[in-house]
C-alpha cells in the first residue's frame, strides 16, 4: 500500500543523502520526496511517498527514526490529512488547440504562466489524482516538458 | 588553541588513554602534540590494524576505542574495520585527516570522501567544517558511539580546521534532539512477557551479543536459574551466560549444538535477548522455532520484527528489562522439558575423534581452555573453522572473554583486536586463536606487539587451508578445492623471530600442552604454529538454506 510519511530533520548538509541512502541500502522504494525549511530554520520537513506491505512500512519508519538527524516521523496514512502537488507543464499549442488547452487549464483551476507562439506553460496545484487526470487530457496535445514537485502533506487540524 | 590542541584536550576530557593510529601529512599537527600528551599512541603497521585494535579494546572493556589515521588511503584503509564494528555494535570513534576545506571535492592529493563512503557502515559520521564545532562534535561522537545500541562514529578533520584557532568550550551536556535511546522497558510489555514465561511449558532463552554489551549477565543468569529455563547463545553471546551453567545448551545456529537447535525447534516460547535473528543463526526462517511464541528484548527498535514477527517486543536495555522480568516470573517446574533436552544431549553430544597421530584442532582448543581456565583470559579469534572450534570447545564463563568478528566475519580481525584487548587489559592473558589464512592478512602487526611490549599470544591452528571454505567445497562442491590451498606460507616460527617475537611449533599431539604452557609462561609476544589435521571439518553443521534441526553430525 502507498504511504505518505512526513519527516522532520535537522537542516544540515548530508541529511538528504542519509535518508536516500537508507532507502537504497535497504531496498525500500521512494515514489516522491519533497523537502523544505520549516518556520524553525534549523529544521527541514520532508514529505515522502513510499509503498510496501505493513512490515516494510514499519521498518521504513523505524529505520528513519533511528537516524540521528531525524527528529520526528509521522505516517499520515494513519490519520486524516491534506495533500497537494504542483506541476508545471509546457504544452505545444497551435491555433487549433490553443483554446482547448486554455479550457482544460481553466477546468483544473490552473494558471498560464508563460506564453510563446508555439507553446503554453501551465501551473496546476492539486491532489495527485487531479494532476494525473489533467496530464492525461493534455497528453494528446503534446507535452514538451513537465516538472512535478512531489507531494507535500500535513495532517488535518482536529475539529 | 589550535584545532589540534582542541582535539587532544577534548579526548582527554573524554577520558581517552590510548589511541591506535598511523600518521600522515594531514594530521601532522596532532602527531606533534602527541609527543607531549599523556594519551598513549600505539603505532600500528596498517590502518586496518588500528581500527581493529580500537575495536578489540572496546570489546575488552566496554569503553570506546579510538583510532586516528590520515586522509585518503589512511581513511579508506579503515573501512573494513568500521563495517566490522558496525555489524557487531562496538563503540569506536575513528578520526580521519582530510584535505583543507577549500580543496574538498577537487580530487586533491590524498582526498577521499570518507564521510560519503562510510555513511552506511557507521552509526553516525561528521565532517568538521569549523574549528568552533570541533569539541562539541567530539563530545557528541563519543556519546553516540557508546549509548543506545553502540556503534562506530567517524569524525573527518580537514587540515585547515586543525590549524585554525578558537577557545576550547567543551560542552558538559550533549543535546541531540533526534537521538534519545530508550533504556527502560515498557512495564506493560514486561508483564506480558512474564505472563508468557510463567505459562510456557517449553521456553528457551536465545541470548545474543546485546547481553554482553548491556552488562546483563547476572540478570540473565538469575532469570534462567529462577525460571529453570534452558538457554542457548549466539557466537556473539558466548560468555554472556557461563558455559558451565547447567541450563546452558551451548551455541545455536549453523554450527550450534544439535540439542540447542532441537530445543529451539521444539520450544513453545522463544525469549530472544539482545539478538537480531541473523541468518547464520536462524537458518531457514519458516523452520525456526515454528511452534513458539516470541518475546524479543532489544535496545534497537529496528532489530525487532525485522526478519521475524514478534509477539511481545520490549524495546530497552536488556539489563533493566531482565531485572524487572526476574521479579515477575515464577519458579515453574520444567523438569520434563529439561529431561527431554538432556536426552538429546546424550544422543548427540558435541564431540570429535581424538587422535594420537595427528593433532586435532578441537583438542588444541580444549587444551588452551584447560591451561587458562583459572586465570583472567581473553580469547580472540580470526574467522574460519578455528573460530567455530573455539566457540565449541573453549568454555567461556564471563562476559568480554571472547573477542570475535560475528556479523561481518572479518579475517584478520583477531590479531589486531587482541593487541587492542591487551592494551585495555594489561592484567589479562590475551590469546588470538588464529587460522593460517587469516593470520597472513595481518602478520605485520607482530611488529606492533613487539614495539609496544604487548605479550599477546597467537596460536595458529595451521591446516594450510582456507579451511572453512575448503569445508564447503568438500561438502557441497565435490571436493574441488579451488583457491583454498595455502601450502605456500612462511615459516611462522621464523617469521615471529624475524619480528623479534618468540616462535614455537607443535607437530605431535603430545607436544601441544607443553608448547602452549611454554608460550603462556613467556612474557613476550609469542606465535605458536600448531600443525593440525588438515581436512578436519566443523560439525555439527546446518547446510545453508536448511532448517536448523537438519544438521550434519560428526
Ligand atoms: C576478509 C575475508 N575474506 C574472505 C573471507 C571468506 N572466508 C571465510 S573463512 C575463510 C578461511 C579462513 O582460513 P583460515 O584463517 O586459515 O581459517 P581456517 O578456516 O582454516 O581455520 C575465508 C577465506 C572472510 N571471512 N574474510
Ligand atoms: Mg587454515
Amino acid at each position: 500500500m502507498r504511504h505518505t510519511i512526513t519527516v522532520l530533520v535537522e537542516n544540515k548538509f548530508g541529511v538528504l543523502a542519509r535518508i536516500s541512502s537508507l532507502f537504497s541500502a535497504r531496498g525500500f522504494n521512494i515514489e516522491s520526496l519533497s523537502v523544505g525549511e520549516t518556520i524553525d530554520p534549523t529544521i527541514s520537513r520532508m514529505t515522502l511517498v513510499t509503498s510496501g506491505d505493513d512490515q516494510i512500512i514499519e521498518q521504513v519508519i523505524k529505520q528513519l527514526r533511528r537516524l540521528i538527524d531525524v527528529i520526528k516521523v509521522s505516517d499520515l496514512s494513519d490519520m486524516e490529512y491534506v495533500e497537494r502537488e504542483m506541476v508545471l507543464l509546457k504544452v505545444s499549442a497551435d491555433s487549433q488547440n490553443r483554446a482547448e488547452i486554455l479550457r482544460i487549464c481553466d477546468i483544473f483551476r490552473g494558471k498560464i504562466i508563460d506564453v510563446s507562439p508555439k507553446t503554453l506553460t501551465l501551473e496546476v496545484t492539486g491532489v495527485q489524482d487531479k494532476i494525473s487526470a489533467m496530464i492525461g487530457l493534455l497528453k494528446p496535445m503534446g507535452i514538451i516538458e513537465i516538472a512535478r514537485t512531489g507531494k507535500v502533506a500535513m495532517s488535518r487540524a482536529k475539529k | 588553541m589550535t584545532g589540534s590542541q582542541i582535539f587532544l584536550e577534548s579526548l582527554l576530557k573524554e577520558g581517552v588513554q590510548h589511541i591506535f593510529g598511523f600518521p600522515g601529512a594531514s594530521i601532522l599537527g596532532i602527531y606533534d602534540l602527541l609527543l607531549d600528551c599523556p594519551i598513549k599512541h600505539i603505532l600500528v603497521r596498517h590502518e586496518q590494524g588500528a581500527i581493529h585494535a580500537a575495536d578489540g579494546y572496546a570489546r575488552a572493556i566496554g569503553k570506546p576505542g579510538v583510532c586516528l589515521v590520515t586522509s585518503g588511503p589512511g581513511a579508506t584503509n579503515i573501512v573494513t574495520g568500521l563495517a566490522n564494528a558496525y555489524m557487531d555494535s562496538i563503540p569506536v570513534v575513528a578520526f580521519t585527516g582530510q584535505v583543507p576545506t577549500s580543496m574538498i571535492g577537487n580530487d586533491a592529493f590524498q582526498e577521499a570522501d570518507i564521510v560519503g563512503i562510510t555513511r552506511s557502515i557507521t552509526k553516525y559520521n561528521y565532517l568538521v567544517r569549523d574549528v568552533k564545532d570541533l569539541s562539541r562534535i567530539i563530545r557528541e561522537a563519543f556519546h553516540i558511539a557508546s549509548t543506545g545500541r553502540p556503534g562506530p562514529v567517524l569524525v573527518d578533520l580537514p587540515k585547515d580546521v586543525l590549524l585554525d584557532k578558537c577557545d576550547l568550550c567543551f560542552p558538559e551536556k550533549v543535546e541531540i534532539r533526534g537521538y534519545k535511546p530508550t533504556y527502560k522497558g515498557h512495564p506493560r510489555q514486561v508483564s506480558a512477557a512474564a505472563k508468557l514465561i510463567n505459562e510456557a511449558k517449553r521456553p528457551v532463552v536465545y541470548a545474543g551479543g546485546g547481553v554482553i554489551i548491556s552488562g546483563a549477565s547476572d540478570e540473565l543468569t538469575n532469570l534462567v536459574n529462577k525460571g529453570h529455563i534452558p538457554v542457548t547463545s549466539t557466537l556473539m553471546g558466548l560468555g554472556g551466560i557461563s558455559s558451565l551453567n547447567p541450563y546452558f545448551l551451548g551455541m545455536m545456529g549453523m554450527h550450534g549444538t544439535k540439542y540447542a537447535n532441537l530445543a529451539i525447534t521444539e520450544c513453545d516460547l522463544l525469549i530472544a535477548v539482545g539478538s537480531r535473528f541473523d541468518d547464520r543463526v536462524t537458518g531457514r526462517l519458516d523452520k525456526f522455532a515454528p511452534k513458539a511464541t516470541y518475546i524479543h528484548i532489544d535496545i534497537d527498535p529496528t532489530a525487532i520484527s525485522k526478519n521475524i514477527r514478534v509477539h511481545v517486543p520490549i524495546v530497552g536495555d536488556a539489563k533493566d528489562i531482565l531485572a524487572s522480568l526476574v521479579k515477575e516470573i515464577e519458579p515453574v517446574d520444567r523438569s520434563q522439558w529439561l529431561e527431554r533436552i538432556e536426552g538429546w544431549k546424550k544422543e548427540s553430544p558435541l564431540e570429535y575423534k581424538f587422535s594420537r597421530d595427528v593433532i586435532k584442532p578441537q583438542y588444541v582448543v580444549e587444551q588452551i581452555y584447560e591451561i587458562t581456565k583459572d586465570r583472567p583470559t581473553v580469547i580472540a579469534t580470526e574467522v574460519g573453522q578455528h573460530q567455530m572450534w573455539v566457540a565449541h570447545y573453549y568454555k567461556f564463563t564471563i562476559p568480554r572473554s571472547l573477542i570475535t568478528s560475528g556479523g561481518l566475519g572479518t579475517m584478520g580481525f583477531g590479531f589486531p583486536a587482541a593487541i587492542g584487548a591487551q592494551v585495555a587489559r594489561p592484567d589479562a592473558l590475551v590469546i588470538d586463536v588464529a587460522g593460517d589464512g587469516s593470520f597472513q592478512m595481518v602478520s605485520q602487526e607482530l611488529a606492533t606487539a613487539v614495539q609496544h611490549n604487548l605479550p599477546v599470544k597467537v596460536i595458529i591452528l595451521n591446516n594450510q587451508y582456507l579451511g572453512m571454505v575448503r569445508q564447503w567445497q568438500d561438502l557441497f562442491m565435490k571436493k574441488r578445492y579451488s583457491g583454498t590451498c595455502m601450502e605456500c606460507a612462511p615459516d611462522f616460527v621464523k617469521l615471529a623471530e624475524a619480528y623479534g617475537a618468540v616462535g614455537l611449533r607443535a607437530e605431535r599431539p603430545e607436544e601441544v600442552r607443553g608448547v602452549i604452557e611454554e608460550a603462556i609462561s613467556n612474557n613476550k609476544p609469542v606465535l605458536v604454529d600448531v600443525r593440525v589435521a588438515r581436512e578436519e571439518n566443523v560439525l555439527p553443521m546446518v547446510p545453508a538454506g536448511a532448517g536448523i534441526e537438519e544438521m550434519m553430525l560428526p
